[in-house]
């Protein structure tokens, strides 16, 4: 069964070059701007899509994603107008793959199985889900992948070698690379590092290595495609979304634009390394 | 669930399950961490000269054992059971939270960790981990809800005092809740260094075990005294739960004695039809903070803000022992409300000279119609978790405005 996720980036590997894979809250900073939002993206450079799921409670996040989701819950976000939102973004496009990123809470009360058929037939791809480790598989991987859904497991710098094979064993679509020990949005990705890094992994799998965590400009990104299959941005998407927002954060004329305009350029930095290594 | 199981002191399996409740549920990164600490904490456990080591500093340094005492005049003024107080009060840094720290930070040591870290709420777990980051000379940094920061903030000022640095927490509702995700937040940050000390039965595996082993020794001491004090088991056993890590103490050794009933008090806030903090009885069952267990939240899955009078009980979980006993219907879960607490508060510091915290004023409450309603020779323990030093402020200013109206 291969996804939206494994013929895109398939497709690149062709052309020799990475994926731009962007990150935003679904709902933020209300349901209609961020569908907006979503639909620009791809015209904008984004190959794969992230959507996150807003939680009361992101453990792993940085002040920025962390008042994304805030404002999208907010607006009356719900995991429910989540999947309305993917299925109004695939009225319009049916290539673009879709990727849920979140935490389990939501999805285990929206009921496992009603939620995976759910997100199928809304046209969703994949699932990152940062509180789910493989020790915890049979709650929602082995169910999503039976569901036809990639399980995109996160590896870390602190994955060793005798435990990433666990790690890998049930990933399907990509891996996510982490490039950093620490919350989204924090500090910088070292490039030499993670070629290491993604070498490490790819001796362990044929999966795309897509890396994330601390890419914050078109140059990073241009670095960091070229030493991985995909570069994911999301803390500075989420950044220049707040930022075009009034005082009260609701959305302006300028919102739409400053997502799309940032995402154009960063898709450059990821394309610009495909030229660099010709 | 329904079959009732051959012993309710077998948890967890090795998956850290209690029946469904429980498990490893945190992010990757910090994943091989937690599989080092339940592998260092089993060495240690296993290992003789540790607890030797840690028997000297229960005792020398903490204070143990703490004593069982008859309270005569609650007692009396209640007219019914016979009431002890466990008093873990009396614990240096006062309160129950002790106990399970110098566990940690000797695991912590042998794991050879130096920097370490903490939740608070009431801000006890706080000044214990500071205390014993001073004793050991390690580093400490506690983070705190800033609601929290100041509504203790007699345990800030103890915090500093000791050398730690303390983290006001804006995040979220700026409580216990979003002091544990703060903390998750560092410990992420800084896995090589960094140990979680966290102050309650809650968390990935191995935390809700470990912290209950630690604490047990509440129970075993309870045992011990009682047979020495009335010749036999107590009949009832009582204990205010915030993230349930007291009361899992004192009741963990007696879940297989059947005929002793036990009780956990939750905070019911303003009421369990309003604001409170009471997730075994207004809750259901979800994941947050590393494990599944009942937890306060709306039909979203969305986590909901707690509340409770004392900083200690606010908090939207429980352990996830606790969710299994509750199910399987071993322990009864019930609650008291802010202003159950507060005349609790006052009737225990008039009647015994007693000040205690208002955590452990919730399980007085329940005390005061449940010890009636038993004879006369029924031995009812209540954990006396901690004392009231820190809440002084805060009761003073409440009854003081009431006075004023
Ligand atoms: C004195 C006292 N009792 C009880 C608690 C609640 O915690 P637990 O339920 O883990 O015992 C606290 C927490 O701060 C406390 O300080």
């Amino acid at each position: 069964m291969s996804t939206r996720i494994d013929t895109r980036l398939a497709d690149l590997r062709k052309q020799g070059r990475a994926a731009f894979v962007t990150f935003l809250m679904a709902g933020d900073p209300d349901p209609a701007t961020s569908l907006a939002i979503i639909k620009a993206l791809p015209q904008a450079g984004a190959e794969i899509i992230e959507i996150g799921m807003p939680f009361t409670d992101p453990m792993a996040d940085g002040p920025a994603i962390q008042a994304a989701g805030l404002r999208a819950l907010k607006g009356g976000m719900t995991l429910h107008k989540t999947l309305d939102l993917v299925r109004g973004f695939r009225k319009d496009d049916d290539a673009t793959p879709i990727v849920l990123m979140g935490y389990y809470n939501p999805i285990y009360i929206y009921g496992v199985e009603a939620f995976l058929a759910d997100a199928k037939t809304a046209g969703v791809d994949g699932l990152i889900i940062v509180d789910l480790p493989p020790e915890e598989d049979d709650e929602l991987c082995l169910p999503a992948m039976k569901a036809g859904l990639n399980f995109i497991r996160l590896a870390t710098p602190t994955t060793d070698d005798k435990r990433l094979p666990a790690v890998l064993a049930n990933t399907s679509g990509f891996v996510y690379y982490v490039s950093i020990t620490g919350i989204t949005g924090a500090a910088a990705a070292n490039a030499t590092q993670v070629g290491d890094a993604v070498a490490r992994i790819k001796r362990h799998t044929k999966l795309p290595v897509c890396v994330g965590f601390g890419i914050r400009t078109p140059d990073a990104a241009r670095d960091i495609a070229r030493a991985a299959d995909g570069a994911v941005v999301g803390t500075a998407l989420v950044e220049a979304l707040a930022k075009s927002l009034d005082a009260e954060g609701r959305a302006t004329a300028a919102t739409v634009k400053a997502v799309a305009d940032l995402t154009a350029s960063l898709a450059q930095g990821v394309r610009g390394a495909a030229q660099a290594a010709e | 669930m329904n079959s009732r199981p051959n012993s309710f002191r077998s948890g967890p399996d090795e998956r850290g399950h209690f029946g469904m409740f429980g498990g490893r549920f945190v992010a990757e990164t910090l994943m091989p961490l937690i599989l080092d600490l339940e592998k260092a904490y089993a060495e240690a456990k296993a290992d003789p000269a540790f607890q030797r080591e840690m028997n000297g500093y229960l005792k020398d340094y903490i204070g143990r054992p703490s004593p069982l005492y008859f309270a005569q005049r609650l007692t009396e003024h209640l007219g019914g059971a016979k009431i002890y107080l466990k008093r873990e009060e009396l614990n240096h840094t006062g309160s129950h939270k002790v106990n399970n720290v110098l566990g940690q930070i000797m695991v912590a040591r042998r794991m050879g960790k130096k920097r370490i870290i903490a939740e608070t709420g009431a801000g006890q777990h706080g000044v214990a981990t500071a205390t014993l980051c001073a004793r050991f000379g390690l580093d400490c940094v506690v983070y705190m809800g800033a609601v929290d920061v100041a509504r203790q903030e007699p345990n800030v000022i103890r915090m500093e005092m000791l050398g730690a640095k303390v983290v006001p927490v804006q995040s979220g509702t700026r409580t216990l809740k979003d002091a544990m995700n703060e903390a998750l937040r560092d410990w992420v940050t800084n896995v090589h260094d960094t140990f979680y000390c966290i102050g309650t039965v809650a968390g990935p595996h191995p935390y809700p075990m470990m912290v209950r082993d630690f604490q047990s020794i509440i129970g075993h001491e309870t045992r011990a005294q009682m047979q020495e004090a009335e010749g036999r088991l107590p009949d009832s056993l009582i204990a205010c739960i915030g993230g349930g890590s007291n009361a899992m103490g004192l009741f963990h050794p007696f879940l297989d004695d059947p005929s002793v009933e036990i009780f956990g008090v939750e905070a019911a806030g303003h009421g369990l039809d309003k604001l409170h903090a009471a997730s075994l009885t207004g809750g259901k069952p979800g994941v947050l903070h590393g494990n599944r267990t009942y937890l306060l939240m709306d039909a979203d899955g969305q986590i909901q803000d707690a509340h409770s009078i004392s900083a200690g009980l606010d908090y939207p979980g429980i352990g996830p022992e606790h969710s299994w006993l509750h199910e399987s219907g071993r322990v009864k879960y019930i609650s008291a409300t802010d202003e159950e607490a507060l005349a609790a508060f006052q009737l225990l510091s008039r009647l015994e000279g007693i000040i205690p915290a208002l955590e452990s004023a919730h399980a007085i409450a329940r005390v005061i119609d449940l010890a009636p309603k038993r004879s006369k020779d029924h031995l009812m323990v209540v954990n006396l978790s901690g004392r009231g030093d820190k809440d002084v402020p805060q009761v003073g200013d409440i009854l003081k405005s009431r006075k004023a109206k």
